[in-house]
């Protein structure tokens, strides 16, 4: 099949993803001072230097209220509401000793142990279809 | 002339990385996923190519969102990998192809891909890990990269059906390139996964399964949906198939021939699969 170049999106393109923030311009822009606080973890003297001194170290990166609350309460839904992206965001996480499963189970309000055997269930149910 | 043996596809979750360090490949978590690569290994190591094409995405190790191409052509002497922040171990280096990838660059612009080009690019665990499963025992690459790099991060992001015309672009570019090279065209991530929202941990092997069947004869099917569409099919993250879409797309437009899958779930949060596809 070949696609004619003025294909237009799909319906219901508009419609809500349940569960789901698209990393869009509006959410770049508000969350720039807490992505780039993340990005300069990168380099180990810096996660060192937030350890160090978590709020000095938000402060620098002039973080908002709302980023520095999220930040506080080591609240990851609460982050990306403040316009934090995942792929930078895991850097922080990582400095608090939490991997994507970890951060998975938080923001779906399970156990780590319920996240992984949710993940585990549907591998098995994919593996009997 | 220079010559494209095929397409090898793999996700490219970074605790894989992990995995291979602690040398976990034989436990039964990880065992299903390390056994779909000896077929991926056998293959390269009868083919022997040269050189990769490999398309994936920056994860925040050189790109930030102070700048963001939506497509990025590696043109330098050497890719280095560095510290991603969060404990992954260091990965080898690879040796660049300036001179292809600047024919790339050139075949590219002249047909209408405005990319942005690097002279100096750090490559992160998405590049790296496909490279590591697929060489376990290798002290050095035995080939040189040209790596492309897809923006996944922030929206807008290119539409599947504009990946897969890079792709066919990219794959133009490459059988005008006189050297004698063999190629291999590498595309990594995904498949259906999500890290964040109250969704993360959503997979979807349904999906994965037509994007799998779709690939070799007909990844135009999977370029009908938009990039949200496909967010809702795959997760936020298995849109990463993006870069599957334009690696596809450089193996040319004529059916591909499907030699080898693997699909496994969970790998860390994520459905995971490898693909071999030669062309004809």
């Amino acid at each position: 099949m070949t696609l004619a170049p003025d294909t237009p999106p799909p319906p219901g393109d508009s419609a809500p993803i349940f569960g789901t923030h698209l990393f869009d311009g509006c959410a770049a822009a508000k969350g720039y001072a807490l992505n780039a606080m993340c990005f300069s973890f990168n380099e180990a003297a810096n996660r060192e230097a937030f350890l160090a001194d978590e709020d000095a170290y938000c402060q620098r990166y002039g973080l908002s209220s709302e980023q520095l609350a999220a930040v506080r309460a080591r609240n990851v839904l609460a982050m990306i509401e403040a316009g934090g992206n995942i792929y930078y965001l895991a850097k922080l996480a990582g400095i608090f000793g939490l991997n994507v499963q970890d951060v998975g189970a938080q923001q779906t309000g399970m156990s780590v142990d319920e996240f992984k055997a949710m993940l585990l269930a549907q591998g098995r149910k994919a593996g009997e279809d | 002339m220079a010559r494209i043996i095929g397409g090898y596809f793999t996700s490219h979750v970074p605790a894989i990385g992990g995995a291979i360090v602690r040398g976990d490949q034989d436990e039964p978590y990880w065992k299903p996923f390390f056994d779909g690569f000896p077929p991926v290994r056998e293959w390269l190591e009868a083919e022997r190519p040269d050189v990769a094409v490999c398309f994936y995405n920056d994860h925040g190790l050189n790109f930030f969102l102070d700048k963001m191409p939506t497509f990025a052509v590696g043109a330098a002497h050497e890719y280095r990998n560095e510290d991603e922040g969060w404990g992954l171990p260091l990965f080898k280096s690879f040796a660049g192809h300036p001179d292809l990838s600047w024919h790339i660059i050139e075949q590219l612009v002249g047909d209408e891909f405005d990319v942005t080009t690097c002279q100096s690019m750090l490559v992160d665990h998405a590049l790296s890990i496909p490279f590591e499963l697929a060489y376990p025992d290798a002290k050095q690459w035995p080939l040189k990269l040209v790596p492309i790099a897809i923006n996944t991060v922030q929206y807008p992001l290119p539409s599947a059906k504009r990946c897969l015309a890079l792709g066919r672009a990219v794959h133009r570019a490459l059988e005008s390139w006189q050297g004698a090279e063999k190629i291999v065209v590498i595309g990594t991530g995904g498949l259906s996964h999500q890290l964040d929202g109250e969704r993360a941990g959503f997979v979807n092997p349904d999906y994965d399964r037509f994007c799998m069947d779709s690939l070799a004869a007909n990844p135009e099917a999977i370029c009908v949906d938009s990039t949200k569409e496909i967010v809702r099919k795959s997760g936020s993250q298995g849109v990463e198939i993006l870069n599957w879409i334009a690696a596809r797309g450089a193996l040319g437009a004529a059916p591909a021939r499907e030699t080898h899958r693997n699909y496994h779930i969970p790998i860390s949060n994520t459905a995971a699969a490898t693909m071999l596809l030669e062309t004809a």
